[in-house]
């Protein structure tokens, strides 16, 4: 295992030999220590290696990650997994907000809560947040699936193009053009499999299941002002 | 951007490190607000039973004046201790009127920057540990305060554009965001009798919560009545003779995040300004929900 430890090597240096690796490296596992809630932690990565980062950390933590898995013993300040393209990002505590926005792929973990705008504008990202998530989250999702298994704040999906929520506990309130939909055996059988897969032991069956009504797809004169 | 930062202890064995601490905390959140810096300080240990905190551009021969002519005029002995910049008199309560004309008819370009029983404010354009340096911030001791550091959008980058605001004895205000509706505001105050010094944005929502305050409306009651009337981006924290409050905008895209252990109970903009705080690693960390006031007294 690398270890690396943020109080004797700059951030940059941390995520130039983590950017280095490459889908052939013999170093397969790296933790870091000393996070200090410092910023864009183990961000662009791009090879299926193991970083584990002992603390809690500032913003943009893995963003745009690649292939890799990022494991964080703590919470996480805002932006984390931003634009992620694949791979997985396991937060322990809480993220704050703008969790997974504009994810492409992979799975975002958030063992705690995840605050405001959670998984605003992803684009195929899977997020599974085992506390509460915060207001306006998942607005504008295009597509990939949003699971919660507390409760949802205000504005829940608003602007929703084609991204799935499931959430377990209440909505607080449902954003322009979301709606709640039929939970059909297709989705009982996709939400299963992202619970499994995130360490979940919730039951699909607990859920219920949000998504576009498409009433803002095309221009409509009742919408204008 | 801008940083924001605050500490209330709980602990008095801790009060002696009020100052490292936020000076700590201020200097961490530099790349948020190079610009200038600020604190608020409130020191329960002074022997006067008011504090004036002035500024000027001139500290030597205006504290050299203030210090010899004052007393003289307003009849009371008056304490002066000046560092840099800026100094804090010492003197009765009942003088505090009295004083405040007589500082502006002997040295006019002198600025106040707050009047209480135990509020301090010492603010200055530069970078913050330049800043805390000057005013020695890490030796200063007191039961609560806040900091600012300042990246300018709203008005100039000057002394008296730095946080943080005072309108109100023992009230201070620092702000991260920006308000938009803070010129019609501003005539509104002022034709209400409010006197607000300047172009900048902050200082009307400090003058804001000061009159709802001298209005009847507890400090709670204000923050709650500023979500309605204040247009704009704010993470408020707000600093009064007994504690702190803490009120973001209802949209909440200006970061907070709070941690409280027995002994203190902390603000910053971002996690990082928290991490040299004693046990911090098993501190109770979260972040305020939008549109939801928070307040801690001693």
């Amino acid at each position: 295992m690398q270890k690396i430890d943020l109080e004797n090597k700059s951030l940059r240096e941390l995520n130039a030999e983590l950017q280095a690796q490459n889908s052939s490296t013999t170093q397969k596992v790296w933790e870091v220590i000393n996070p200090k809630g410092g910023h864009a932690i183990a961000a662009g990565l791009n090879a299926p290696i193991d970083v584990t980062v002992k603390g809690s950390t500032g913003y943009y933590l893995a963003g745009m990650n690649q292939l890799a898995t990022v494991r964080v013993e703590g919470s996480v300040g805002p932006g984390v997994a931003e634009n992620m393209m694949s791979g997985c990002v396991i937060v322990g505590g809480d993220a704050s907000q703008y969790a997974g926005a504009t994810g492409n792929g992979g799975l975002l973990v958030v063992k705690g809560n995840a605050s405001s705008r959670c998984g605003i504008s992803m684009k195929g990202i899977d997020i599974v947040v085992f506390g509460n998530i915060g207001h306006m989250s998942a607005f504008m999702g295009q597509s990939g699936n949003l699971v919660v298994c507390g409760n949802a704040g205000d504005a829940l999906g608003d602007s929703l193009y084609e991204a799935k929520i499931f959430v377990r506990g209440s909505v607080k309130s449902l954003g322009a053009d979301c709606v709640e939909k039929e939970m059909r055996t297709e989705h009982l059988k996709l939400l299963e499999e992202l619970l499994k897969k995130s360490g979940s032991d919730a039951k699909p069956e607990e859920f219920r299941r949000y998504g576009s009504a498409r009433k803002l797809y095309n221009f409509n004169i009742d919408n204008a002002y | 951007m801008c940083g924001i930062v605050g500490l209330f202890l709980k602990d008095q064995g801790l009060h002696a490190n009020l100052g490292y601490f936020l000076t700590s905390m201020l200097i961490t959140m530099t790349e948020r607000g190079p610009d200038s810096a600020g604190i608020a300080i409130y020191d329960s240990n002074t022997s006067a039973e008011a504090k004036i905190t002035i500024q000027s551009e001139h500290p030597e021969s205006d504290f050299e004046i203030i210090g010899s002519q004052l007393a003289a005029i307003i009849d009371t002995p008056v304490g002066v201790v000046v560092r840099d910049t800026h100094a804090v008199l010492g003197l009765d309560m009942d003088k505090l009127d009295q004083a405040r004309q007589a500082i502006g008819k002997l040295c006019p370009n002198i600025r106040v920057m707050s009047v209480g029983e135990k509020i301090e404010i010492y603010k200055e354009v530069g970078l913050p540990k330049n800043v805390t340096d000057r005013f020695s911030v890490s030796t200063m001791s007191g039961t609560h305060g806040i900091g600012h550091t300042r990246m300018a959008t709203e008005s100039a980058v000057t002394t008296m554009g730095a946080h943080p605001f005072s309108t109100g004895m023992d009230q201070c205000l620092v702000h991260n965001g920006s308000l938009s509706n803070h010129n019609s505001l501003r005539r509104k105050l002022r034709r209400a009798g409010v006197v607000i010094e300047t172009e900048n944005d902050t200082e009307v929502g400090a003058a804001y919560l000061s009159y709802k305050m001298q209005q009847g409306s507890t400090l709670q009651e204000a923050l709650q009545s500023s979500l309605s009337d204040l247009d704009g981006f704010f993470t408020f924290l707000v600093g009064t003779k007994e504690g702190f409050g803490v009120v973001r905008d209802p949209i909440a895209c200006k970061p907070a995040i709070m941690a409280e252990t027995d002994q203190y109970v902390a603000f910053g903009s971002e996690y990082r300004a928290l991490v040299d705080l004693p046990n911090i690693e098993t501190a109770k960390v979260w972040e305020p929900e939008p549109a939801t006031v928070y307040f801690w007294k001693h």
